[in-house]
């Protein structure tokens, strides 16, 4: 190799360097700029979930391999206390958002804590619930109804869990950091989980507790 | 700092998505309320005395419902995330109704036609 193939090479490989087909500095993202629409997708994958689990109840609601059936179990008045409870907790977080976007600190630790006592109350009422069906030989091993009912019922339920343990994280975050754009980030997320787990208990009354009735 | 955030509403300003308003939570709320006590007055004091028909029209109250917490909750519309939120509520609507009809419909059918008594011998 001559001295001047190896002066065209180099030359070659800097003029390669310097065509860029992509843009070398990212444009600016401000920090959770896209944390919402991530957060939405989120919400629609566990959408699925509740999707195939209702799917199943639908399939096998009516299996009750000489059990009982939704008649002899199911509560309507328990239920429409559970349902009241979430939806006050609902519009109680409402009011915490609301409150938050006025930065008013205290108004907002408020409106969450009630928010919370709703869903421990909600988690309250669905534990006895479960708790009276077990004792009463209705478990989730007594037939193909009731495997399909507690699974559907109990992840709901766990979802409520979670974002009841969610939201008391967050009242210490804001108890320590304020209302910084982090935490009503954060706030926004469980705002919309929160609400979202409230649309998935209408399709879990409607569709087990009050056609059950109806069968 | 709060007047930062509240100014860049443009492009990837991260309060695209509204937190709405005391009217619009205190609406959405009164709307539950009504489309959840109807289905339940329909059922506990069986008004309608007909099956078929309740199980119809508290199913619609449902769907109603959902939409009436979406619009007023969760603040869903078109222009959220430049329409990337409502894109992807369809999507997931399309699935679920494939999820759940074709799971209904399919076993069903595979119930129905394994009924005992049911003659094999005319199935060629």
């Amino acid at each position: 190799m001559t001295t001047a193939d190896i002066a065209a090479r180099h030359d070659a490989e800097t003029a390669n360097a310097e065509t860029v087909f992509y843009l070398k500095d990212e444009h600016d993202h401000p920090e959770g700029s896209s944390t919402a629409l991530g957060f939405w997708i989120y919400l629609m994958s566990d959408c699925l979930i509740f999707a195939v689990l209702f799917a199943i109840y639908g399939v096998l609601g009516a299996n009750y391999a000489a059990g009982p059936s939704p008649k002899d179990l199911f509560e309507l008045p328990l239920v429409a206390l559970n349902t009241t409870m979430l939806l006050l907790s609902s519009i109680t977080y409402g009011f915490a958002m609301l409150t938050m976007e006025k930065g008013r600190v205290a108004a907002t630790q408020i409106w969450l804590a009630v928010t919370g006592l709703f869903g421990l109350a909600f988690l309250s009422i669905e534990l006895y619930e479960f708790h009276h069906l077990i004792e009463i030989g209705a478990t989730p091993q007594r037939s193909a109804f009731l495997s399909a009912f507690f699974t559907l019922v109990g992840t709901h339920g766990l979802h409520v869990t979670f974002g009841t343990v969610w939201l008391v994280t967050l009242m210490v975050q804001v108890a320590k950091h304020g209302l910084i754009a982090a935490n009503r980030r954060r706030l926004m997320c469980l705002s919309m989980f929160w609400h979202f787990l409230d649309v998935v208990w209408i399709g879990v009354f409607t569709f087990v507790y009050l056609t059950g009735m109806l069968r | 700092m709060s007047s930062e955030a509240h100014g860049d509403h443009g492009g990837h300003g991260d309060h695209a998505q509204a937190h709405g308003s005391f009217r619009g939570y205190l609406t959405g709320f009164l709307l539950s309320v009504v489309l959840t006590a109807i289905p339940f007055w329909l059922v506990m004091n069986n008004v309608l005395d007909n099956k078929q028909a309740t199980a119809i029209v508290i199913m619609a109250f449902a769907v109603v419902q959902i939409v009436v917490h979406m619009v007023f909750f969760l603040h869903m519309n078109g222009r959220s995330e430049g329409g990337w939120t409502m894109l992807a509520l369809i999507f997931t609507i399309i699935l679920v109704v494939i999820a759940l009809t074709g799971s209904l419909w399919v076993m069903y059918h595979l119930n129905a036609n394994m009924m005992p008594g049911h003659d094999m011998s005319q199935m060629q």
